[in-house]
């Protein structure tokens, strides 16, 4: 890969793209996942695990992405992120609907906290280009400050990459300056070299952050996934110079897991990377357990569930 | 002369309905009464305790939510299962705590019927300890006893099987669910009881039995903000009060240890029954 101008090469037309994502070279899964298996075994301890985990708790987009979600949840779920505890700074972002957005909007009034909302026919992302347009500008207009799209995994496994791309960049431009992250939902693009395809293709198509799954599919996020997705901005910067961000997102529960993550964050992408601007999880139950293994760490002894809000 | 060779018994910890090792890799050797090498018992670390704790607290919401009938039923099988054992457990018995092999024998027997004893509580709890309550109003008002939740308990330390099914029947009886550390110096029969409740119909995670060192791992029990209720039994004397003021700053029910261990052998009372319920008092408004 030899430089921007390369790239500008190789979105030119669908064949040229075709051409540069079956060139990525192939992904050694026996490899990938023996050194994330071997990233998460070290051990974070004492004060490195405070730092970890007050860093996690401030990359943490707080999700709610149910049918029964209610105006009052999204609230409460506001309230939360502003203030996750005793002397704890917000989360980053507040993730929901678009048609919450609003209320999402005047709950989190001045506290700094982003509001995430997932657009473009969330989750299976089966729509017209239109209809994704619309609901993308919804969002936006309703106060979102970042938007989190599904690419069409139907087009990008029936190999029409110039579809998904152009789907991309569209929404993209819709955005403007709002933040977009672009959902590759790893769990359905069935192998490794899929995954570094579309976290290529994501990133050339202009998105800011590739995220890992919507939540509703499992396998979500793995920690052999997530790797390499961050060799990929690892890779992008080395070529354009530009950070982009990742996201893992759904199934991470545990301050364990969170911990894990960041040591890959460190380990593959670098120090830059461990920051909310370049790195975030998506989670709902996994701030309870932070904030949990948090109080463990400052009172001595272990906590319980008993003592933090049920959401 | 035969040439096997006898396969000898890995002791671990009973984790969540299964058989782990410490975490921290530890063991340490059990001895019988005169000192003579017994076995080498896991030695469970605080991560175990944790575990068990997570454990206990998953396990909660079936056994508690389980029909008092159930539970009697489950219960019982245990103590069925128990009487099959029962050389087994006295040979441990007789070597742990230096008696004769009858008096032994003995003692697993009144462990038993001790198990049924507690079996046959689970549905007369209600209406024992509950209440329909005469009140000035139009209101049907009713109290129910409802299990405390997770009960850490610090089994005897020299009674090592009818002491501790005499602290740990009664947790199960009532729905809840407990982390045990068991005698430290007698763990021998807290392990092959353990096995007999992975084979009952006990729930995985409704009973976890760590051995290991008393003293290391108490304080850890007893500031744990995820336990309820704490059985300060077979507490080393000298830690007894930091336990309380631990234990105390969760907020958690203390079973006091007593100045000496009692003699189990006496019939029990419904103390401990009592001592890990709460009491849920409901106001039903009636037709004006």
């Amino acid at each position: 890969m030899g430089g921007t101008t390369e790239l500008t090469d190789v979105t030119r037309d669908e064949a040229s793209l075709r051409r540069f994502l079956h060139g990525l070279p192939g992904v050694d899964a026996v490899g990938l996942e023996q050194r994330s298996a071997g990233l998460a075994t070290r051990s974070i301890k004492k004060a490195s695990k405070l730092w970890a985990i007050d860093t996690a708790i401030s990359m943490v987009d707080l999700t709610t992405l149910e049918g029964a979600d209610t105006p009052g949840k999204v609230r409460s779920l506001c309230a939360k992120a502003r203030r996750p505890d005793d002397d704890v700074p917000p989360v980053a972002a507040v993730c929901v609907y678009p048609d919450l957005v609003a209320t999402a909007k005047e709950a989190l009034a001045g506290s700094g906290v982003n509001i995430a909302s997932v657009a473009t026919a969330f989750p299976s992302g089966r729509s017209t280009l239109k209809v994704k347009l619309t609901d993308t500008e919804f969002a936006i207009e309703s106060g979102a400050t970042e938007v989190d799209m599904v690419i069409d995994r139907g087009a990008f496994l029936s190999g029409r990459y110039g579809q998904v791309f152009d789907e991309i960049r569209t929404i993209k431009a819709a955005c403007g300056d709002t933040h977009l992250k672009v959902i590759l939902e790893t769990g359905e693009l069935a192998t490794y070299d899929n995954v570094r395809r579309a976290s290529w293709l994501a990133l050339l198509a202009g998105g800011d952050f590739i995220k890992t799954s919507t939540g509703k599919v499992s396998p979500a996020a793995t920690l052999p996934v997530t790797n390499l997705m961050l060799q990929a901005v690892r890779d992008w910067h080395g070529v354009t110079g530009q950070h982009r961000g990742v996201k893992p997102a759904g199934g991470i529960r545990t301050t364990k897991d969170a911990i894990r993550h960041l040591v890959a964050v460190h380990e593959v992408a670098g120090a830059a990377w461990l920051t909310p601007h370049l790195f975030r999880f998506g989670a709902s139950s996994l701030l309870n357990d932070l904030l949990m293994q948090r109080r463990t760490q400052l009172d001595g002894h272990y906590s319980g569930p008993d003592y933090f809000s049920v959401d | 002369m035969s040439d096997r060779v006898t396969v000898s018994k890995t002791y671990k910890l009973y984790l969540g309905g299964a058989f782990p090792r410490s975490e921290s890799g530890r063991t340490y050797p059990v001895a019988d009464s005169k000192g003579r090498f017994l076995a080498n018992a896991a030695q469970a670390s605080r991560k175990d305790l944790r575990e068990a704790v997570v454990a206990a607290r998953g396990a909660f919401g079936k056994w508690s939510g389980a029909t008092a009938y159930n539970r009697g039923q489950v219960l019982y099988r245990v103590a069925e299962l128990l009487e099959g054992r029962r050389e087994q457990f006295a040979e441990e018995v007789a070597a742990g705590e230096g008696v004769p092999a009858r008096r032994a024998q003995a003692l697993v027997d009144a462990a038993v019927d001790r198990w049924v004893w507690y079996a046959g509580w689970t549905d007369k709890i209600a209406t024992v300890l509950g209440a329909a309550n005469p009140v000035a109003g139009p209101y049907f008002s009713f109290s129910v006893p409802e299990p405390t939740g997770v009960v850490g308990v610090l089994a005897p330390q020299r009674s090592s099987l009818l002491g501790l099914v005499s602290v740990l029947a009664p947790v199960l009886a009532v729905g809840a669910t407990a982390v045990v550390v068991s005698s430290q110096d007698r763990p021998l029969p807290a392990i092959t009881l353990s096995e007999v409740l992975a084979t009952s119909d006990v729930p995985g995670g409704v009973v976890n039995l760590l051995t290991g060192h008393t003293a290391e791992l108490a304080p850890w029990l007893a500031a744990h903000a995820d336990v309820n209720a704490l059985d300060l039994t077979g507490a080393p004397g000298e830690l007894r009060t930091d336990l309380e003021k631990a234990a105390a700053g969760t907020v958690k029910r203390v079973l006091r240890a007593p100045s000496a261990e009692p003699d189990w052998t006496e019939r029990p009372d419904i103390k401990r029954l009592r001592a890990l319920v709460e009491t849920k008092t409901v106001w039903h408004p009636t037709g004006v």
